[in-house]
């Protein structure tokens, strides 16, 4: 099977179709960024509180807020999580509650306010860790076993808390649930100590803001590091030239991404810088495929223009461009539909960066070169000088 | 075949089994359950797909700081008074910010030859400069103050190993976070409820046993006023317990003496008991030298008080009848039994230099984390099947050849993971995604480039030749530069970003070999039993 057979299409002659293209996204994107949902910063940079809670019945988010408000979380964000069935809930504090004196106070608040009508003296079994049961089974010593309980109550209990969190995904929606993997006697015990509130928490994120400001000052200093050890390689195995186009592309793809993500105010979090990364090797992996054919042919061609060769270096690695970009997008595309929604800013950025990475690499590094050559040649005709050979050489 | 490809071939399978060893050690059964726990074993799960608590804490190094400036003061107050040079004033401007800084106001100026004695016998890691009217400002020499807070943050770090090694967490995690200043990063597996570990990592434990010499006051301005609105120079308040049956308030306030007659470090045990009511508390003993200390101190003081002070608040105040050795008990209050043997096991573990603050936390559940395992697995597979069906169809019989490089590429990244028992979590198993991805990139680099030369009318030997030699400059120029970026977000990332640019280093590595090794082997094999002139299945 074959998709391209010599391809002969001229790139070069469209650039300023491509440079409209990327002028109107990256405009677009700058300007939401500087005037519309600005850069939306995940948790991880701006600070806060996240709090996710799995309802053991939808829940009713109206209700939420409203109880929230009551007790002074006013700036709480609720927002489901998920697919619906999941009846999952993420509870958003802003930096301005996530204070580094007490930094899980927001966390505390948001947890006692679910947690309504609790019987007086009972302990919440959806919301104990196994620790807190196991001290409450050798207390109360249901199965008898005087002496020797530790073991045996520390299985009882992480019995009890596998159950809920792997066979029942995170709540309990009654204590028959534990039949079959719990000692009926410890069943019986725990009715009397525990009750099961409607909900239990997931997973919880506090960042302070100290290490929101350090986390975001990491994540520019690691992309600005990043360009330029590729600058500086390029540089050196290349001509500076090429290191600069490729810089220039890779940036020009970042920015894209990053304006995606304000345009569309989706949350960049610590991974979506990691995958910005990724984006900038990869998209990088394709402009220096495209170079190394560029540089291969101005050995062989040496009567051509520049624009000639680079047109033809494009079209001859066209088929292979094609092919890794969609692949690598295949695998990026299961990544964001099976990969759950921890991973949906992160494969996000990958499928709009390789998108982006792949017409770049084609579109932008390729006509700087050409641009460069016109520019250094017209500079020595105003000059005077003779043109000398008039290439740009590679090494 | 001839003799070098069974050498190739025997090295490709030497390397196979040494990376099926690093995946699954010797599994004690060849099923695939135990295959599997085998593999979780030799490879750590992150905490991200096991459940667990990761905290990053501060250690207040000026705590440390304040501490030695403040004996610094009574030591210099003392000498002065000593050698009766007069001075105005002496006190730390700014305990908050500069820590170091005591400043010494209007001393006589025939006093200042002595002064530089004092400083330059007793007080050798000090700076002594003079300003205007008479003012002399004493700073610790900046290598100090440094070595002091770097201490500060290891000790703090032995500390909270010591106690959560006594809580039985396993595998936990305790180092510097270098990202931070003064961070500690920690990190339990499978504690998803970090509150009572937060507590008894962030106590101090500072004990100390103090003379009282006044108190109990029901305020502090009860206090001011008993002394006529003053202090004494040598003495603090400071709160404690109320006594039984005191009327207003749980809080009362005592006089002590600012320096004490022993301090934590002076400890060599305590242990949970009960008094002679059946009320738990914690017996401590001092060390022989503590011991001595303790022991002219009572001897000085029979008749007064002497109050047991733990993290700035007094606990327990006693009449001393006689001279006392080394025991001593800490009862404070209504304590229980799990709080008798926390407290015990943190004075134990020793006082944290310093205090601590929490900058982060982040908790995930383990019903989170295995959800997290099934999403990732998943997109795995069918990403990866997806790449694998298409090269076959794509490229026939060259995708047998390339699909065989994939599977070993992923064998040889599993198997460095398990040597360097690096750890996987959900970004790292997207790595892994990430890495088919991008490692089938070399494969069809590799091919269309054999393709061109064959329709430019090379034969099939010469083209593969000539196909693996042109894009080997293009592989190692593409990996170099991806590696590149995971090696930056290495050592700009944490935790599961990390993992991340583990799986994708390694990964690359991997495909080096794999891509161009192995790949080129199988072709070589396949020209070998072609007759001259048959096409090649590409």
């Amino acid at each position: 099977m074959e998709f391209f057979r010599n391809p002969n299409i001229d790139f070069l002659g469209k650039k300023w179709y491509f440079l409209a293209f990327s002028l109107v996204f990256s405009v677009a994107g700058v300007f939401s960024m500087l005037f519309w949902h600005h850069i939306p910063y995940g948790v991880d940079f701006r600070g806060g509180t996240l709090v996710y809670v799995k309802f053991s019945h939808p829940p009713d988010d109206n209700a939420l807020r409203a109880s929230m408000d009551r007790v002074g979380l006013r700036n709480a964000k609720i927002q489901r999580y998920g697919p619906p069935s999941n009846n999952e809930v993420l509870i958003d504090l802003d930096v301005q509650e996530t204070n580094e004196q007490a930094l899980d106070r927001g966390k505390t608040q948001i947890i006692n306010t679910l947690e309504t009508n609790a019987p007086a003296g009972k302990q919440d079994l959806n919301n104990s860790s196994s620790l807190a049961i196991k001290n409450y089974l050798m207390e109360k010593d249901p199965l008898h076993l005087g002496s020797d309980a530790e073991q045996r109550y520390t299985q009882q209990a992480q019995a009890v808390v596998d159950t809920r969190d792997k066979v029942q995904g995170g709540v309990l929606g009654s204590f028959d649930q534990l039949n079959g993997h719990v000692d009926p006697a410890v069943v019986a015990s725990l009715k009397d100590g525990f009750f099961l509130s409607d909900f239990g928490v997931r997973n919880v994120e506090i960042v302070g803001p100290q290490v929101g400001a350090q986390l975001r000052k990491q994540a520019v200093l690691a992309t600005v590091y990043s360009l330029a050890g590729m600058l500086i390689y390029l540089g050196f195995r290349f001509e500076w030239i090429y290191g600069v186009a490729a810089v220039v592309t890779v940036f020009h793809d970042t920015l894209i991404t990053v304006g995606f993500f304000s345009l569309t105010k989706t949350d960049i979090s610590l991974t979506v810088i990691a995958a910005i990364l990724t984006l900038i090797g990869y998209s990088n992996n394709d402009t220096i495929v495209v170079f190394d054919r560029i540089r291969e042919n101005i050995k062989l061609m040496r009567r051509e223009k520049l624009s000639e060769i680079v047109n033809r270096s494009i079209n001859q690695t066209l088929s292979r461009t094609i092919l890794t970009a969609g692949l690598t997008f295949l695998t990026v595309l299961a990544l964001f539909l099976f990969g759950g929604e921890v991973l949906h800013g992160f494969s996000l950025a990958l499928v709009i960066g390789i998108l982006i990475g792949t017409y770049s690499s084609i579109a932008i590094a390729a006509p700087i070169l050409v641009a460069y050559q016109d520019w250094r040649i017209e500079k020595s005709k105003t000059s005077g000088r003779n043109a000398r050979s008039g290439q740009v050489v590679a090494r | 075949m001839n003799k070098n490809l069974l050498w190739k071939l025997a090295l490709i399978v030497g390397i196979l089994l040494v990376f099926l060893f690093g995946i699954f050690g010797i599994p004690q059964r060849f099923s695939g359950q135990g295959l599997l726990s085998a593999m979780t074993n030799r490879i750590h799960l992150g905490l991200d797909l096991r459940g667990g608590t990761h905290l990053i804490l501060q250690v207040q190094v000026n705590d440390a700081v304040n501490i030695d400036s403040d004996n610094a003061m009574e030591t210099l107050k003392e000498q002065l008074n000593k050698r009766k040079i007069a001075f105005a004033d002496i006190s730390k401007p700014d305990p908050q910010n500069s820590p170091d800084k005591v400043v010494l106001k209007g001393v006589s100026p025939d006093g200042r030859k002595d002064l530089l004695d004092i400083v330059s016998e007793r007080l050798p890691e000090y700076n002594l400069s003079s300003g205007a009217d008479n003012t002399w400002v004493l700073t610790m020499k900046p290598q100090m103050l440094s070595d002091m807070k770097n201490k500060a943050v290891t000790q703090a770090i032995e500390t909270i190993r010591n106690r959560i090694d006594s809580l039985g967490v396993s595998e936990p995690t305790i180092q510097e976070h270098g990202l931070g200043q003064y961070q500690i990063l920690v990190q339990l597996p499978g504690v998803d409820d970090p509150g009572r570990v937060k507590d008894i990592m962030q106590s101090t434990a500072m004990l100390e046993i103090k003379q009282v010499l006044g108190g109990p006051y029901p305020s502090e301005q009860a206090a001011l006023q008993e002394k006529g609105g003053v202090l004494p120079a040598d003495a603090i308040l400071m709160p404690g317990h109320a006594a039984p049956g005191t009327p207003g308030g749980e809080q009362s306030w005592y006089l002590v003496s600012r320096i004490s007659a022993v301090r934590g470090k002076d400890l060599r045990d305590a242990q949970p008991s009960t008094d002679q009511n059946g009320q738990p508390n914690v017996r401590f003993q001092l060390t022989g030298e503590g011991g001595q200390r303790f022991y002219s101190f009572t001897s000085a003081h029979v008749g007064e008080s002497l109050g047991v002070v733990l993290d700035g608040k007094v606990q327990e105040v006693a009449n001393i009848k006689e001279a006392i050795r080394d025991t001593g008990e800490i009862s404070g209050g209504s304590m229980s039994q799990q709080q008798a043997k926390d407290l015990s096991m943190i004075l134990r573990s020793g006082a944290l230099p310093a205090g601590i603050k929490y900058l982060e936390e982040r908790t995930v559940g383990p019903s989170l984390g295995s959800d997290s395992i099934r999403h990732g697995v998943n997109a795995a597979i069918i990403g990866m099947l997806a790449v694998l069906i298409f090269m076959l169809v794509y490229y026939r019989g060259a995708g047998i050849n390339a699909d065989i490089a994939l599977i070993l590429n992923l064998i040889i990244l599993l198997g460095f993971m398990g040597f360097f028992e690096a750890v996987l979590t959900l970004p790292g198993i997207a790595g892994v995604i990430l890495t088919v991805g991008m490692g089938v990139d070399s494969n069809v680099l590799i091919f269309e480039r054999i393709r061109e030369e064959l329709r430019n009318g090379k034969t099939p030997p010469s083209a593969v030749d000539q196909g693996f030699s042109h894009a080997w400059i293009t592989i190692v120029d593409t990996h170099v530069t991806t590696i590149v970026s995971a090696a930056i977000l290495f050592i700009f990332g944490t935790g599961p970003v990390r993992g991340f640019a583990t799986t994708l280093t390694f990964g690359l590595l991997a495909n080096l070999f794999t891509a161009v090794f192995v790949s080129r082997l199988i072709f070589d094999w396949i020209l070998t039993r072609k007759q001259r002139g048959e096409a090649l299945s590409i």
